[in-house]
């Protein structure tokens, strides 16, 4: 996790909300520091975790979890982490026929399936397990990222129902956290992607945005992060908080500092 | 600190609820660091490979693309297990020369080689590789021809391009002792005898018998299953992912796959816009994604985005894939008669670079590149500086500034990029 980042949503791995939907989201530029930071966050918050990767195999966020402090290999193995790695179980799911429904089952059907088994396989991993079990918080479902479920033929609407169930039973029932990670296509036509990203943006929490400098590519500021704090189901009759920073990614943080005050610039 | 690399170290853990069913998993994401005394020592696998070495900044196995200075500006080289897509130019002459120095790589480097394509044979495509240059031989001759370009100017200091002359030069001649990226000569054809001493095997769509596989009916393109089907049984076969351990000596597979997408292949995402199979590329690409990670692999697609009609799926392309590299050549456009283009064949967009077990990745300051093509050489060098706008430089008119800038499109931040009227 990133003290700096920490700071700026004013939490700590102790005393950090539960019940929440968080949407990250990056536009024109990568976004993927954010899954490690919420990743290692939860993991030292003692948290049970549930990433469901879809895009990275398991050694990269080792990797880069033991830049943050974190060993996923560890967590995984006392039960802490319960990692579905996306690539691998496509695999599997495509050469072999599988008598129980997979998580990715719809990667085996012809028009636009539902996320049911994904959904039944993330309530399976963060149920609580009786009283024996070493105490782990709350949990936290963990998604990286929902565009490529799009991509792979499923609709708006299917991930739209996944996300529902998975904050009725992660945020509501079990009083956990979801962290989910969308790509905005921008300019690009892309409806699903766009309806995905509204419908997601009006339940969320928090929605971390990461986007490109308007100026282009910049060696010193990587982007720029907006944080906007929403309360969906109150009115809004007061306004939505929002903040936005430039960032540097490096090599085991990330820097954030104010609109124009990169220190390169100074 | 246990050590992070453990070769096969990640099956086994209760906790996945989808755990695969191949007992030692070989990925090549590791970091070859110093080992814990508590593990099993099962040697440095991955150092003894010909034709590759670890990425500087993080050990990550490299291979390379048969193209030096390509390998510069991807941060060393191709990473083993990911996906090269090569966005083709216009007539497909540059991008199939790229696909042909990869494969040319690979057989001197004594790589196996998988080539699949749905328009030409095989083994006629290794045919018409390129000739390696080989140090001893030809150093001579290169010699004669930078010495002859190079006379007239190297005396004089540069008066009107100064900036240029304080920049480092990017290499351009074959280094002496590299066994990592060689050149090669486009005009001569590959010796017959490398050839036959490589290992390969071809994928020739129209010769495929149908598949036996139970996938429903239209989830994928037929041509794809056959593809995906092929590529596993050889991984398999040969223990690229580790599933033979008998094995001793560690190899790379190359794969090339040529015009992926192009209707040949049974799709029809360069016809329609929103078609039946249209889905049918990006499960392809995920699947082939998750054969690559598990296995000592690398693939190079070609692919015709220029023919894509829906542009959002070139959008979920690009995220499936690792490394894209976008070729747009000159022949053919008003950019052919440019003044200011006139020593190049075409401009390359590195669209994408991963950050693979990192935070950051390598990204080239450089983003506008054109790309040249000489007998023996393929050289890629920035096209010109941005600007200087300090106050004591006079600037040439106005117009013709104007409108070679709007001729440069989106030149700068392909990756952070920004809004397209704010580039100058």
């Amino acid at each position: 996790m990133f003290p700096e980042l920490n700071n700026l949503l004013n939490t700590t791995p102790d005393r950090a909300e539960q019940g929440k939907l968080t949407l990250l989201c990056d536009a024109k530029t990568d976004g993927s520091f954010l899954v490690h930071h919420f990743l290692s966050f939860y993991l030292k918050a003692n948290c049970k975790v549930c990433f469901v990767a879809l895009i990275q195999s398991f050694s990269h966020y080792n990797i880069v979890g033991q830049k943050l402090g974190v060993n996923l290999t560890m967590a995984r193995e006392r039960g802490q982490l319960v990692f579905l790695e996306g690539l691998k179980s496509a695999v599997d799911v495509f050469f072999q026929p599988q008598e129980k429904p997979h998580p990715l089952q719809f990667l085996r059907e012809a028009n636009a399936g539902n996320l049911k088994p994904l959904f039944e396989f993330v309530r399976e991993a963060l149920k609580p397990v009786g009283s024996g079990e070493a105490g782990w918080t709350y949990p936290v479902l963990l998604v990286d990222d929902l565009s490529v479920l799009l991509s792979l033929g499923l609709g708006a609407v299917a991930v739209l129902d996944f996300i529902h169930y998975c904050r009725a039973t992660v945020c509501w029932e079990l009083k956990g956290n979801v962290v989910v990670l969308v790509h905005d296509s921008g300019d690009v036509e892309d409806e699903e992607n766009d309806i995905l990203l509204n419908g997601l943006s009006h339940q969320s929490h928090l929605i971390l945005r990461a986007e490109g400098l308007a100026t282009g590519f910049c060696r010193d500021v990587h982007g720029q992060l907006r944080i906007l704090w929403r309360r969906p189901s109150q009115s809004t009759s007061q306004r939505d908080q929002s903040l936005t920073y430039q960032y540097k990614i490096q090599d085991r943080s990330v820097s954030f500092f104010a609109k124009g005050m990169s220190p390169a610039v100074l | 600190m246990a050590a992070v690399a453990t070769c096969g170290g990640d099956a086994g853990s209760a906790g996945s609820a989808v755990a695969t069913a191949s007992k030692s998993n070989v990925t090549s994401f590791q970091r070859r660091g110093p080992r814990a005394s508590g593990t099993n020592d099962s040697g440095p696998r991955l150092v003894s490979i010909t034709g590759t070495r670890p990425s500087v900044r993080n050990g990550q196995l490299l291979v390379s693309t048969g193209l030096p200075a390509l390998d510069q500006l991807l941060g060393g080289g191709l990473a083993v297990g990911t996906v090269l897509l090569i966005e083709e130019d216009k007539y497909n002459i540059y991008s199939s020369l790229l696909f042909k120095y990869f494969l040319a790589e690979g057989i001197v480097n004594g790589h196996t080689l998988l080539v699949a394509s749905a328009n030409e044979d095989p083994a006629n495509i290794l045919q018409e590789l390129p000739a390696p240059l080989l140090d001893d031989n030809c150093k001579k001759e290169f010699d004669e021809d930078v010495y002859n370009r190079k006379t007239p100017e190297s005396n004089i200091k540069m008066k009107i391009a100064w900036r240029y002359q304080l920049l480092p030069k990017m290499e351009i001649g074959p280094v002496s002792s590299s066994r990592f990226g060689h050149y090669y000569d486009a005009s001569k054809r590959i010796p017959q005898e490398l050839i036959e001493a490589s290992k390969w095997h071809g994928f020739f769509l129209p010769e495929k018998i149908p598949s036996t596989l139970k996938v429903e009916p239209c989830s994928l393109t037929h041509g794809y299953i056959k593809l995906l089907q092929f590529i596993q049984n050889i991984i398999y076969e040969e223990g690229f992912d580790g599933s033979n351990p008998q094995k001793k000596q560690k190899n790379i597979l190359r794969i090339g796959i040529q015009n992926l997408g192009s209707p040949l292949w049974g799709d029809d995402i360069c016809c329609t816009e929103n078609g039946d199979s249209s889905h049918s590329l990006t499960k392809f690409l995920y699947v082939l994604r998750g054969l690559l990670r598990t296995s000592l692999s690398v693939c190079i697609i070609t692919m015709p985005t220029h023919l894509i009609q829906n542009k959002a799926v070139i959008a979920h392309i690009t995220n499936l894939s690792d490394i894209v590299v976008g070729l747009e050549s000159f022949i053919g456009s008003e950019r052919e008669t440019n003044p200011l283009y006139k020593d190049y064949h075409g401009l390359i967009h590195i669209r994408q670079i991963p950050r693979l077990n990192n935070l950051v990745c390598d990204e080239s300051d450089v983003k506008d590149l054109g790309f040249k093509l000489k007998r023996k050489l393929f050289t890629i060098e920035r096209l010109h500086l941005p600007p200087d706008l300090s106050d004591t430089v006079s600037r040439s008119s106005k117009q013709d500034l104007a409108e070679s800038a709007k001729r440069l499109g989106p030149g700068c931040g392909m990756m952070a990029g920004g809004k397209k009227h704010l580039d100058f």
